[in-house]
This record gives structure tokens, C-alpha cells and sequence, in this order.
């Protein structure tokens, strides 16, 4: 049970070392489902935070902007003690955030963990984010347990009976299992959740109390009981029988796999090297003895030790002095500090072995996802999320001797938050900060001017286009400017299908094309076409469609160096590309090498492609989110006016009792100011969320508006262009 | 009008007097120096020898431009451009020609000497002899242009001589060192047997002319650019004796 104060600090230094009794945890939920108010029982259960507090403090929200706001931004580490069944057992909860803006972190945060608590609220159910995270941890080879919470709303709103809980208990349960079986077809029976085999809960976090059939025998508490306490509104001494963490802590001591169990099944999935390498079996193994593969999930900045890295350390030991590669920059880095969390503080410690979450300070070359290692390895498979920057503002220092500190303050943010992109605009001098969403950017801004003191006026939120083409065009012919050299390139769209499986599996050109191809085809792609694909590039690709043009070798770097060019700067208006196939037909080569150098090329292949990109109707894609939410039905009027001011389209909507449950496709660009005016709408009583739903046409009446905005705030000639610019 | 004046090898007197007479005829005078080195000359010392004013084009005002720059001007007055050798080596320029052409403009050509006659001179290979020629361009992204390559293997197949031009600012030791690149990549037997020669400064008071195989040519200072390199086929035993004596070939070759 709970433990305090230095003596917590002795406990955690002899736990990491027992790498049987540790637990590398996650709580993951749809937003609002209660993650954080669970979170802090915990806590209080682990004498971190007080009893009193718990349901109040929200203490992993500890960036006052969290509190403010009272959603989870930032991943926190917390660990903790727990004694189940006579046993110490160390706890390291990684907390991962909840908006749809962050959820670059949750996938972050998964790396590092073994188990997943999931927490469902028990009368909305499984949502769409609950899917999203679940698949995540599934793909992560995470084992999960189900928290239903919430339980005392269904009986004091809902005013269900004891039986009629139970069976929407168990539907609940069902549905989260679909899920799972969906996603996991190898694991599902071993990771099945099911009441009786003790890895489901239900409760009230807010209520701190919760029970699961193993804890209803421990304490002779009945569901029926349970259910008596809720209705006379006496949960009070429900938490004191049945507290919370204690049916959670047993719960995740139980069920959820310790890192001698877990990295055995989880290392194949999360790093692609040899695993009959010395590395590769010393990790699957957790071997403290052996080599260190360490991966950074998390960079965060101590005032006084300056960059920490967080994450998991698979195999070796982290100890103070030694010298570690850093995947991607060839450089080692020598650590300063080699510590573990105790609650949220650091502890240094003398050595951490395989299995825990170490925190290091010194690796200043290291960002989030960064491989660290003691020998040469193959890196960690790189962290996969499914949403996009899309939403970008315009920063700018207000006296220009500040401008050398806003550089180095974004860059900063830019490496803890690999969803942050930055980019310079030459001409302006501007900074365009890319973030998840609308609020992703105002805490950036925010942290800019509160926590980092640099004053700056930064644009409103403006969202990001994609260009595309809808129709055929080609073979068009680019001329190298010496005219020695042609390129005949064909333009086509890719389909929506093999984008959407580029961009969520990450699938690039790699050493194995044959893997490629099969994906590519599994999507659709043509089987001859797939296997000549040469550059994938922001869901564009390039294929390679000749037969034995000579020297062509010797001058593809260039040729898919001008390809990206275009597809990171479109033809409409230098906007990325997105869906887009280009196909090389026919290549005519000076054979003298020094007639076909990168001046040459480079501008006929863009030439070409930006032609024939606006030869086959080239048109701009939008970003869309889905937006879900739950109201009382005499308010349903005001939310879809709401909705449809905002182009939004309803595709769904559900009434279960007095709620009502909505679900539309809303662009990013008019969904700004929505938090303010659904609240007015709504008296604050709307419950909703979004989630990134891609990139699609926009309607063909905006079309050469939104061109000319973007055109406009760029500096570029306020025209359409057309393919004879490019061509002649 | 417009006429490709040739400037000869090395410095602002190689030109020759028909090509003076050219430039001092002339309404407008461009140069380009992209396509070879400036050598021995500067701009400054050829508008002195020549008194005019000379005007030097970028690649982009010859290849993107060159409607505006060059042909526009041409069709009513006389254009002369200036390159180094002989004015048509530079194959960029056969293009402005043609386009000149067809838009009903008159050309005409000023020869002077180019580097690809005189390095059979400067080294006593016979020039009936030389193949293919190719240019050794400096690697792009670590890609190692194979041409110059083949083109020495193809050529030595039939026992031919081969001309390589180095990119205007391009070392014969950078240059062999990228053949060899090439040549370790194939497992390649044949170079490293074979005498190379390096030429440095053809047209100059001074020109060094150095044969030797792979490895003593690999750090053998040559000096001052320009430089170009002859790779031999089969020689003929007054090559052989001429490369001895006025190449400095290793006697044994
Ligand atoms: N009635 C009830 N409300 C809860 C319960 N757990 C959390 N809440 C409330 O639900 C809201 C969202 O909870 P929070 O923990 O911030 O959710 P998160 O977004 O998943 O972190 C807050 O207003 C909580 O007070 C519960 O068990 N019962």
C-alpha cells in the first residue's frame, strides 16, 4: 500500500532493479472519459498526492495551461509503489494527453509502456478516440485492461436498474472486444477482456471507488450493494471499501505483463533489426548485462539539468559517463545523469537497468524517437500517429533583437514536439509554426510569450491546403534549358485508398521492395507499377515506367529531387501535393555527364510535373475533422445550425434517453472559435471532440477563392496559373 | 548577325586576327565562361588587347534567356559572342545556332585553336587515333558520373586514344581519383596498368605535360588550371617514344 517521502525513494531504487515486479504503464481514453481524475486516485492511493485531493488536483496536468484548461497536454511520467499480494511493485505510469490536438504523444507514450488501462465512460461507451488509442496500443504490441467509468452517472442520470447496468456493462465490454479482435486477431484470445477473468473494472473515479470480480471477493462487496450505495448517493463509504486504485493497481499487477514478459513479444514489433543479433536478443531477453538500446519517447527541459530525455531502456544499463550513440546523427553523446521518477520528481541513481523508464540528462543530440546505443543497431521503428500539422500561424519577434531568441525557442519546441513543424518564409522573415489544431498552436504562442518570455505578434490560425489532381494528363514533355535533355512525365491520381495506407503504415521506399510493392498493392495499386515505384514523397509518388534508357541511373537522384520539389510546392500555390502519381515515361539523355548536372534537370522535370499536374485539373484538398458531440436533445436545434454555419455535414445522429449523440465532417478552416461559440450555443453543456479525418476536395465554388488567399498571403502573382507557364 | 568567336586556348592572344577583326566590327560583344576556364585571360586584359567593351553572360542569359539577350539584338545588329577553344565545342552553343536559324538570323564561326587538337600535339599522340571524348564532372550526392569510364574501356577496346575534360574547375587529381572510384567499384584490372597522361595549361608559355601510371599521376602537382587528361590506347612505338620524351613517361612503358 501506499508509501511516502524518502522512504518511497529507497523502495524505488531497490524495485527497478526487480525487473519481475515492474510495471510499465499507460491509461488511455476518449477525451473527458476520466483518464485524469483516475489518474490522480492512483496517486493518492500511492500517498503521492493527498486522499482529499483526489478528482480535484488533477495532478499529472501539472502545466498550469492543463489546469486552466483541465485537458492533459503533455506526457508526464509518475511512478510509484504498490504492494499486491505481499509485494512491492513498482508502478511507472507514463500519462498520455487526451485532446485530439496532442495525439502525436499518445503513440509516444505507448512506446515506452507494456500495458494500457483503458478507460471507458460508461454511459457514452466506446468512442472514436477509445478506437484510435486502442488500435495504437495494439499496434504497439500493448496488452490492454478496460476501466468502465463513470458507472454512478448511468445509475443517477441514466437510472438504469441493477440489472439493466449489468447488461450494458457487458455491451460495453463487447463492443471494446470487437475492437480489439479487429485489430489483434493473434492476441485476442490471450488478451480477451472478460469480468470474470479479473481484467475488467468499473466505478467512479470521481467518487474514488471501483470494484472487479476479484476485488468484490476480497471485500465480500456485492454488485448489488455496489449498486444500493450509488442510488442513496453514499459513495463516500463505497471508496472507503472500494477504493479506486486498489482495484485498478491489482488489476494492472495482475494482468499486465512485466518487461521480462513483454519485450519478448514486443521487440519484433517495434524494432525491425536481426533477432539473432546479439542486440536482438539481448533486448527480447531485457538483458541489463548486454549492450544499451535505449529509446527517447519524451524531451523535456529541467531549469537546472537542461535537456532531459525520457524513455525505454530494452537492454544494458544507463549509468553516469557513458557514452551513447544517437540513431540518425552519428555523434555520441556522454551521460550526465541517469535517473527514474519517483512521483513526478527525478531521482538520480547511480544505474538504471533494462526494463524501466530512465530519464538521461546530456543527450543534447537526441529528439523524441531518437535510438540510443552503446553499439551501431538498427534503429526503433519510428513512432507512427495518424493526424497532421495542419494548422499554421504566422510568428513573429515584436523587436527584432529578440529574433535570435525566438529562433532558438522554437527549434527547442520543435524538438520535445515532433508534431510541431517549423518553417522560415524567406521573404517575410516570418516563422510558420504547423500544429494538430487550433488550440495545439495558441499553448505554443502562449509558452512563447509566458514561459519563455519572447513578446511576439503571431498571425490568426490558418490551415494548410494540399493540391491534388483529378484527372489524367501526359505524357508532357520538359526540356532541360540547354535543350539536350527531355522528360516525358504522365500524371495521374494515386487514389485514396493507396494514401491513406502510405500515410498510416509510413510506407517508404526501403532496401525491401518487394514488402513495398505487396503493400502498395494491397491498397490497389497496379502490381507493375507498385514495383516501380521510386519516391514516396507526402502521399505522392513517383514511378518509374521506363525500359533501359541509358545513364537514367546516374541521373535519377535529380530527376526525384525536382519530383519532390513539386511536391512539396505544388503548381496552384506552392502548396504541398497530396494523392498524386507521377509516372516517368521517357527520358532523352545528353550522354556527357556534365550537360545533364542538377541545373539541367532539376527545372525540366518540375517544369513537366507542374505542367501536367494543371493539365489534369489540378485542385486543392482541405483538411477535415470529424466532430462528435453529446447534448440534450432540446438543444439539438442549436448545434446544427452551429454545425451547419461551419459547412459542417451531418452523418449521424443518435438519441439514447434525453442525450443526443451527433457526428459530423466539419473543415479545420471553419472550425475555428468553435470551442467559444458551441458553448454559448450550448450554455456549456455540449460534450464534444474531433479527430483528424484527412485531407478532401474542397467545394468547387471556393476553389479559386481559396487559391487567390493562398497565392495573396505567399507574395505570388494573382493569376491562375496554366500549364503554358511551365511548358512551351 | 551573330558570330561564335572562337578565343583559342589560353590567353587574350591566342584569338586569331580574323576573329579580331570580328570583334572589333562588332555592335555588341558577350562572352561566356561557363563552358571552359578563363585560363591566362581576364576580362579587363581582353577589352584592352581588343578595345572593346565586353559584356559576360551567365548559362542562364545563353540557355533560358537567350531570346532576350542574344537573338532579339542579333536580328538587326552584329552580336558577337565570345568562348573559350574553338567556339563550337561548347555544345550548348550548337542550340543557340539552330535557334538563331530559325528565326531567320545570319551566323557565322571564327575558329581558333581548340585543347581537343592540341593535347595530341602536346603529348605526340597521334590524333587520328582518339575515340570518344568525355567530360569528369564532380560527383552529385556521392552519384559518380560512369561515363568517362565506359567511355575510356570502350575506346581502349579498339586501341583508341581518349580525351577527358575536366569541369571548369576540376584537378587531374581529383579526376583520377574518381575514375579509380569507379575502376575499384568494377574490380577494374585495365586502368591501373595503363599510362595516363596530365596536361596543364595547354596554349600557355609554360604548359606541364606529365605521363605516368595511376598511382605517381595521383599526386603529381600539376599546377595552375586548366588541366585535362588522355587516357592511351594502343601505342604505336613513336607514341611510345614521344610520350617517353616529351610527356616524361617512365621509360618502361
Ligand atoms: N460523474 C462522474 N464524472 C466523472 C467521473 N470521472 C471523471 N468525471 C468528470 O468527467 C470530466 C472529465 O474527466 P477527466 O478526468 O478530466 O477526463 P480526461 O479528459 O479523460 O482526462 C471531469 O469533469 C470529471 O470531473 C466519474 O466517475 N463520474
Amino acid at each position: 500500500m501506499a508509501t511516502r517521502g524518502k522512504k518511497a525513494v529507497e523502495k524505488v531504487k531497490v524495485l527497478m532493479d526487480k525487473t519481475e515486479r515492474i510495471r510499465n504503464i499507460g491509461i488511455i481514453a476518449h477525451i473527458d472519459h476520466g483518464k485524469t481524475t483516475l489518474t490522480d486516485n492512483l496517486l493518492a492511493g500511492a500517498g503521492i498526492i493527498s486522499k482529499e485531493l483526489a478528482g480535484e488536483q488533477l495532478f499529472t496536468d501539472f502545466y498550469y495551461l492543463e489546469q486552466e484548461r483541465g485537458i492533459t497536454i503533455f506526457a508526464a511520467n509518475v511512478s510509484m509503489v504498490y504492494k499486491y499480494k505481499g509485494e512491492d511493485h513498482l508502478i511507472n505510469l507514463i500519462d498520455t494527453p487526451g485532446h485530439v490536438d496532442f495525439g502525436g504523444d499518445v503513440t509516444r507514450a505507448l512506446r515506452a509502456v507494456d500495458g494500457a488501462v483503458v478507460v471507458v465512460d460508461a454511459v457514452e461507451g466506446a468512442m472514436p478516440q477509445t478506437e484510435t488509442v486502442l488500435r495504437q496500443a495494439m499496434k504497439e504490441n500493448v496488452k490492454p485492461v478496460l476501466v468502465i467509468n463513470k458507472v454512478d452517472r448511468m445509475i443517477n442520470e441514466l437510472k438504469v436498474d441493477a440489472h439493466e447496468m449489468q447488461i450494458r456493462l457487458g455491451k460495453i465490454i463487447d463492443k471494446v472486444n470487437k475492437l480489439m479482435q479487429g485489430m489483434k486477431k493473434d492476441k485476442f484470445e490471450e488478451w480477451k477482456l472478460d469480468a470474470t477473468k479479473g481484467n475488467v473494472a468499473f466505478g467512479s473515479a470521481l467518487y474514488n471507488w471501483a470494484i472487479s470480480v476479484p476485488t468484490m471477493r476480497k471485500t465480500g462487496v456485492s454488485f448489488n450493494e455496489v449498486f444500493e450505495y450509488c442510488k442513496q448517493e453514499n459513495m463516500k463509504e463505497l471508496a472507503v471499501k472500494c477504493p479506486a486504485y486498489e482495484a485498478v493497481l491489482d488489476m494492472v499487477t495482475e494482468h499486465l505483463p512485466n518487461p521480462l514478459e513483454s519485450q519478448k513479444y514486443r521487440v519484433p514489433v517495434i524494432w525491425h533489426g536481426d533477432e539473432a543479433s546479439e542486440i536482438g536478443q539481448r533486448m527480447a531477453r531485457c538483458d541489463r548485462a548486454g549492450d544499451v538500446a535505449f529509446m527517447v519517447t519524451s524531451i523535456s527541459v529541467d531549469p537546472h539539468a537542461g535537456e532531459v530525455a525520457t524513455g525505454r531502456l530494452f537492454s544494458g544499463s544507463v549509468e553516469k559517463g557513458k557514452e551513447l550513440l544517437v540513431s540518425g546523427v552519428y555523434k555520441t553523446n556522454r551521460i550526465q545523469q541517469a535517473s527514474i521518477y519517483m512521483g513526478q520528481e527525478r531521482v538520480e541513481v547511480s544505474s538504471v537497468p533494462a526494463g524501466n523508464i530512465a530519464a538521461l540528462v546530456g543527450l543534447k543530440d537526441a529528439v523524441v524517437g531518437s535510438t540510443l546505443s552503446t553499439v551501431e543497431m538498427t534503429p526503433f521503428e519510428s513512432i507512427k500517429h495518424y493526424s497532421e500539422p495542419v494548422v499554421t500561424v504566422a510568428v513573429e519577434a515584436k523587436s527584432t533583437k529578440d529574433l535570435p531568441r525566438l529562433i532558438d525557442v522554437i527549434k527547442k519546441f520543435a524538438k520535445e514536439d515532433p508534431m510541431i513543424r517549423v518553417e522560415i518564409n524567406e521573404e517575410t522573415g516570418e516563422h510558420l509554426v504547423s500544429g494538430m489544431g487550433e488550440l495545439h498552436l495558441e499553448i505554443i504562442t502562449h509558452r512563447i510569450e509566458h514561459d519563455e518570455k519572447v513578446p511576439i505578434i503571431a498571425s490568426p490560425p490558418i490551415v494548410v491546403f494540399r493540391e491534388s489532381v483529378v484527372g489524367k494528363a501526359g505524357p508532357v514533355e520538359g526540356k532541360s534549358p540547354n535543350r539536350h535533355n527531355k522528360f516525358y512525365f504522365e500524371v495521374e491520381p494515386l487514389g485514396a485508398e493507396v494514401v491513406e495506407k502510405i500515410q498510416s503504415e509510413g510506407i517508404t521506399v526501403g532496401k525491401d521492395k518487394v514488402l513495398m510493392r505487396d503493400k502498395l498493392m494491397e491498397a490497389g495499386m497496379d502490381k507493375v507499377e507498385a514495383k516501380k515505384v521510386v519516391n514516396i514523397i507526402e502521399g505522392n509518388v513517383l514511378v518509374d515506367m521506363t525500359k533501359g534508357v541509358q545513364y537514367l541511373r546516374e541521373t535519377m537522384e535529380l530527376i526525384q529531387e525536382g519530383f519532390e520539389d513539386v511536391m512539396l510546392k505544388g503548381p496552384l500555390a506552392k502548396e504541398k501535393c497530396r494523392g498524386v502519381k507521377v509516372k516517368l515515361m521517357d527520358v532523352k539523355l545528353h550522354e556527357d555527364s556534365i550537360h545533364r548536372g542538377p541545373a539541367q534537370v532539376i527545372p525540366a522535370v518540375r517544369s513537366a510535373i507542374l505542367a501536367a499536374m494543371l493539365l489534369a485539373e489540378a485542385t486543392f484538398l482541405e483538411p477535415v475533422q470529424e466532430v462528435f458531440i453529446s447534448i440534450p436533445q432540446n438543444l439539438l436545434g442549436n448545434v446544427t445550425r452551429e454545425l451547419q454555419g461551419r459547412r459542417g455535414q451531418i452523418s449521424d445522429i443518435k438519441t439514447e434517453g434525453d442525450v443526443v449523440s451527433l457526428q459530423s465532417e466539419s473543415p479545420v478552416a471553419e472550425m475555428f472559435g468553435f470551442a467559444g461559440d458551441i458553448r454559448s450555443a450550448t450554455e456549456g453543456r455540449a460534450l464534444w471532440s474531433t479527430e483528424f479525418a484527412g485531407f478532401k476536395p474542397i467545394p468547387q465554388n471556393l476553389f479559386g477563392e481559396k487559391v487567390m488567399d493562398v497565392r495573396k498571403r505567399k507574395g505570388l502573382k494573382l493569376e491562375m496559373p496554366k500549364a503554358s507557364d511551365f511548358v512551351s | 548577325m551573330l558570330t561564335f568567336v572562337g578565343l583559342g586556348l589560353f590567353d587574350e592572344k591566342d584569338v586569331t586576327l580574323k576573329g579580331l577583326d570580328a570583334i572589333r566590327d562588332a555592335d555588341v560583344v558577350y562572352a561566356e565562361f561557363y563552358t571552359s576556364p578563363l585560363g591566362g585571360k581576364t576580362v579587363g586584359k581582353m577589352e584592352n588587347a581588343y578595345g572593346k567593351r565586353i559584356f559576360v553572360l551567365e548559362r542562364g542569359d545563353i540557355e533560358e534567356n537567350a531570346e532576350e539577350k542574344i537573338l532579339k539584338l542579333a536580328k538587326t545588329q552584329k552580336v558577337v559572342l565570345l568562348s573559350g577553344g574553338d567556339a563550337m565545342i561548347a555544345t550548348t552553343h550548337v542550340d543557340l545556332r539552330l535557334r538563331a536559324i530559325d528565326r531567320g538570323i545570319e551566323t557565322r564561326i571564327i575558329h581558333a585553336p581548340s585543347i581537343s587538337s592540341a593535347v595530341a600535339g602536346l603529348c605526340g599522340l597521334q590524333s587520328y587515333k582518339f575515340g570518344k571524348s568525355a567530360t569528369v564532372a564532380p560527383p552529385y550526392k556521392g552519384v559518380i558520373s560512369e561515363v568517362p569510364y565506359d567511355t575510356i574501356m570502350a575506346n581502349k577496346e579498339r586501341g583508341l586514344h581518349t580525351l577527358l575534360y575536366l569541369d571548369i574547375s576540376m584537378r587531374i587529381n581529383d579526376a583520377l581519383r574518381l575514375l579509380e572510384a569507379v575502376d575499384g567499384k568494377r574490380n577494374g584490372k585495365v586502368l591501373k596498368k595503363s599510362v595516363i597522361v596530365g596536361i596543364a595549361r595547354a596554349g600557355s608559355d609554360k604548359p606541364v605535360v606529365k605521363a605516368d601510371y595511376l598511382d605517381a599521376l595521383k599526386s603529381y602537382e600539376f599546377g595552375a588550371l586548366p588541366h585535362v587528361l588522355v587516357v592511351p590506347g594502343e601505342l604505336h612505338f613513336l607514341e611510345k617514344e614521344a610520350l617517353v620524351k616529351i610527356a616524361c613517361a617512365p621509360a618502361s612503358i
